[in-house]
């Protein structure tokens, strides 16, 4: 299995939508075959099209608000001593989170493809409420799934879904979690598809919804490279670009940009949920070595038990709460150009509170996974090492879980 | 010796009436009372879909989620599967059974360790849901060398060049999807609608047997009665739901449904 340098990755898939001939694919009933080949040409012709990425481009500046910051955590560097640690705040987006770039191309689409309701799934909240935003901007209404225990832990986004006039609508089966929400979602797309859009909102699903996700979160690395080149000079000699991963999302558009460069100089490291220490469950199955299995249309390392049935995960951040990955990371994993280690609960609220008390800087509880991991690896490498943590969602919507778990004065 | 799936409708074409397919989870509610339903239609029944339950289904709605996931809390696992499947062949030899799934559950399995015991327990078909053609085509051509009907499904949706590719590469028996939904969902579009589509596959074919499924209930069986064959799964799945929410006995209940159904189309 090798990755191609000069083609994009969401480009090396083969006829059937494999990377790597085995992760990914479309394994859709019969019923989604016709609406995804649809949405399959649009996508392949607009993300040629100037005027299409124009348009893109317009949105993201003005309205996302382009780009977002890239500072450097100075007291944070000091305190862990070894490498430098900046921070993408990709937080600073419209909305507060990197979902706003997916939501905005999938309504783009939509909008071309005449579509005037789109549906979505949201695991914290993020994806739903960026989606109900666009969704608002262009014009078209919202459906969004959201599992009934994210409901209740992700409070302030569900309101502001429905300030956006989104209609959330809660799913009770399984663990009532993100994997629930992506499967009632799909539900809904098949009795549906002739006249609803379906936004993924991760670079998970059926191929094309992966392509879609990734092309859309790459402005992330776009505007990280030009940032990296006014502010060194160049592309830094050693960077690391930490990212957490649940479906990929934000990871793959932090990276893509720098795949092409030999690993030694960028190295990617994807921070998986390793759930609570003392809990068997996790959401990390690139870290765990769990086995290829299908979920949501596509091939993919997945928890799941002997017999093939999805496990229950269990994570204190809802972002990152899927058995699954994107069939991007499984790839990345397997060419060996990305590597990924997980963070427990514990881990990832230790860096959380770190990170707010040398900073002026909240990350959400999904990206404290990674500063986690970030702040450990910084104090062993030298100086001129540039350690990038993307910290690609506010904390904001996780005030009542970490009121509970550590108290007031961290809010 | 030809698949017993071709009998089951040449002999429902020589009483003049469509095959009548059920659809029950394997394991609903337990390993014991759901082989019990499936002996106890048997007789009203040509075709038998047994569901291999999955707890993350894509193109199932409520009431076969509410059978799987009742089933998968029950225990049942795919070895047991394929031993209700063999202990009901020993009740009823020739009447043709089908395993409807999800590819997940054949592919942590091993697609020829799965094809193998299907043989061995006596599975005739299979319905894989989520591997369209043509992802399908390599599985298909396994099953087919072990005599097995891997059976296309079709939908509303399906263009009409890849209508014509699918019958081309299908086995005997074709499934047609009624409207866009999940199972169970109200019927939304007229019969005539249905069959009018169903026509255009029969035109593609004669020789293939298309089944019709998805939003057949008591109320609208009686309408598509044309078809070569009728599949009922949700109302049969509610069916035994109600009868344990009520502390009924589900096998006389589901029986009484499904005698009920064949009335209706004789």
């Amino acid at each position: 299995m090798k990755l191609k340098k000069g083609i994009p990755v969401i480009d090396q898939g083969d006829r059937l939508g494999f990377w790597g001939g085995k992760f990914g694919g479309n394994f859709v009933p019969e019923t989604l075959k016709k609406p995804i080949e649809d949405l399959e040409i649009l996508f392949n012709k607009l993300k040629k099209d100037r005027n299409f990425i124009n348009e893109r481009d317009k949105y993201f500046k003005n309205w996302v608000g382009s780009p977002t910051r890239f500072i450097k955590l100075e007291n944070l560097t000091e305190y862990v001593g070894g490498a430098q640690i900046w921070s993408k705040v990709v937080s600073d987006a419209n909305g507060g989170a990197h979902k706003i770039y997916n939501a905005t191309v999938h309504c783009l689409l939509a909008k071309r493809s005449g579509k005037k309701v789109i549906c979505g799934d949201t695991g914290a909240g993020y994806a739903g409420k960026m989606l109900s935003m666009a969704a608002k901007k262009f014009g078209l209404k919202c459906k969004i799934f959201m599992g009934a225990k994210d409901i209740q832990r992700q409070q302030p986004n569900v309101r502001a879904m429905k300030k956006n006039g989104a209609e959330v609508i809660p799913v009770y089966s399984g663990s009532q979690t993100l994997v629930d929400a992506v499967s009632e979602c799909m539900r809904y797309w098949v009795a549906n598809c002739d006249k609803v859009a379906m936004c993924v909102g991760s670079t998970v699903g059926p191929a094309v919804f992966v392509r879609i996700c990734g092309w859309s979160t790459s402005q992330i690395s776009r505007e990280l490279k030009t940032q990296l080149v006014n502010e060194f000079g160049s592309v830094p000699k050693k960077l690391k670009l930490y990212n957490c991963v649940g479906g990929g999302s934000s990871s793959f558009g932090f990276w893509n940009e720098f795949m092409d460069y030999d690993k030694k100089q960028c190295e990617f490291i994807g921070v998986e949920a390793g759930g609570p220490a003392k809990s068997k469950k996790h959401a990390a199955p690139l870290t765990y070595g769990s086995k290829i299995g299908i979920l949501h249309g596509a091939a993919q390392y997945v928890n799941q038990n002997t017999d093939g049935q999805i496990e229950e995960t269990e994570s204190i951040s809802a972002g990152l709460d899927y058995p699954g990955i994107s069939p991007l990371h499984c790839f990345l994993k397997d060419t060996k150009r990305a590597r990924y280690t997980a963070a427990s609960d514990e881990e990832a609220l230790r860096a959380y509170k770190l990170v707010t008390k040398f900073e002026k800087l909240r990350p959400s509880l999904e990206p404290s996974h990674a500063f986690s991991v970030a702040i450990a690896e910084a104090k062993r490498f030298s100086e001129d090492t540039i350690v990038v943590v993307n910290s690609c969602g506010d904390a904001y919507k996780d005030r009542a879980i970490i009121e509970r778990r550590l108290g007031k004065k961290y809010v | 010796m030809s698949n017993p799936i071709s009998y089951a409708f040449k002999k429902a074409k020589s009483e003049k009436r469509p095959a009548l397919l059920t659809y029950t989870v394997a394991g609903d509610d337990s390993k014991k009372q759901s082989l019990e339903i499936l002996k106890s239609i048997s007789k009203k029944v040509d075709i038998l879909e047994i569901g291999v339950p999955h707890n993350t289904p894509v193109a199932d709605g409520s009431q076969i989620q509410t059978s799987s996931y009742r089933a998968i809390k029950n225990g049942i696992k795919v070895n047991d599967i394929f031993k209700i499947v063999k202990d009901f062949k020993k009740f009823d030899k020739y009447k043709p059974v089908i395993l409807m799934g999800y590819y997940n559950m054949i592919f942590q399995y091993g697609e020829n360790e799965f094809l193998k015991k299907c043989q061995i327990s006596g599975v005739n078909g299979l319905i894989v849901v989520d591997l369209p053609w043509p992802e399908n085509k390599k599985f298909a051509s396994k099953c087919k060398k072990k005599s097995i009907f891997f059976i296309q499904l079709l939908s509303p949706t399906t263009t009409k060049n890849r209508l014509k590719k699918i019958i081309k590469n299908s086995h005997e028996m074709i499934y047609f999807i009624s409207m866009l939904s999940t199972t169970g969902g109200k019927l939304k579009v007229s019969s005539k609608e249905i069959l009018s589509n169903y026509d255009k596959i029969k035109k593609i074919n004669p020789k293939k047997n298309v089944v019709i499924g998805f939003g057949i209930t008591e109320k609208t069986i009686k309408s598509l009665k044309k078809a070569d064959g009728l599949v009922v799964g949700s109302a049969i799945c509610r069916e035994i739901t109600n009868s344990i929410k009520k502390r009924q006995n589900p096998v006389t209940n589901v029986y009484n449904v499904v005698n009920r159904l064949k009335n209706k189309i004789k």
